[in-house]
């Protein structure tokens, strides 16, 4: 009964959340709605046993991504009200795509199919049972190459991002160090006879 | 009770309200990034579910790998968005044109 709902709260907030950001008139709101959804998404992820991945949606999503969103939106100076222009231009063609696309999603999702009598009732584990150490068991061993790989995409995207924002100003003031070593007292320093 | 039907039908909806925010804020370049998000967020949420109700860690092995790679996307979109607006003063979609998509 507690479990329905907690379940009701965070889906519907997340589901209101959502709405929000597709509909905020402000980005930086907006962004704040992603941020309230993804709090909602791992309440879910807690109720499903999924510890880890809770507070890592909370850690990685929120304290990081959703921070550099706002970072990003604050350092442009753009006038987001003329971007929505015709912001119900595309109303027609997109909401049909979506609620057919909703109604299709939600027919399989309660069609039967995917609840089984093994999968309909599953109980919650206990406390002896460590998500994160479960976690750790299956990726650092089965998934080792897969985790490697993710670990070789983040490093990519990082010298990508920084090599695409990386400039040279043509105003700023470097120091050239070999010049710096190679200097003599004579170049710098002229005796005056007073 | 709250089954796996009910958790689907939450990723349902979070993923078609990311589909007519593409559609809708067709022009604001962070903002259908952030539908991005949304969408796979949806994903995630099955992939969890599914993970629970299945009594299969994979699941939750393939989340941390999707949480990896839209991480990594959004870093280099937001630093390609960035190197746009520096050069056309513009973060409006209709004027990526360059390439004459």
């Amino acid at each position: 009964m507690l479990e329905a709902a907690f379940f009701y709260l965070f889906g519907g907030l997340a589901v209101v959340a959502a709405l929000g950001v597709v509909m905020a008139r402000n980005t930086i709101h907006s962004v704040m709605f992603l941020i309230f959804c993804f709090f909602n998404a791992s309440g879910l992820f807690f109720m499903l046993d999924a510890e880890f991945l809770g507070i890592i949606l909370i850690l990685i999503y929120v304290g990081a991504v959703m921070v550099m969103f706002m970072f990003v939106i604050m350092m442009l100076e753009v006038n987001f009200a003329r971007l929505r222009e015709g912001f119900l231009q595309y109303l027609p063609i997109g909401g049909a795509i979506a609620v057919m696309l909703l109604i299709e999603l939600i027919a399989a999702a309660t069609s039967g199919v995917f609840s089984s009598k093994t999968a309909s009732t599953v109980e919650h584990f206990g406390r002896e049972v460590n998500n994160t150490m479960e976690i750790g068991k299956v990726l650092y061993t089965k998934y080792l190459l897969g985790f490697e790989i993710a670990a070789i995409i983040l490093l990519v995207a990082l010298v990508g991002a920084v090599v695409l924002t990386l400039r040279s100003r043509k105003d700023a003031k470097y120091q050239v160090i070999s010049k710096q070593v190679k200097v003599r007292k004579e170049d710098r320093l002229r005796k005056v006879e007073m | 009770m709250i089954g796996l039907s009910s958790y689907l039908t939450v990723a349902a909806c979070l993923f078609s309200i990311g589909v007519i925010g593409l559609f809708l804020n067709r022009k604001n370049v962070i903002t259908v990034l952030m539908c991005i998000e949304l969408m796979l967020l949806a994903v995630n949420i099955n992939f969890v579910a599914f993970s629970h109700f299945l009594q299969d860690l994979a699941g939750q092995i393939f989340v941390f790998f999707v949480l990896t790679v839209a991480a990594s996307e959004v870093a280099v979109g937001l630093a390609i968005l960035v190197v746009f607006y520096r050069n056309r003063r513009s973060i409006n979609v209709d004027d990526i044109n360059t390439l004459q998509g």
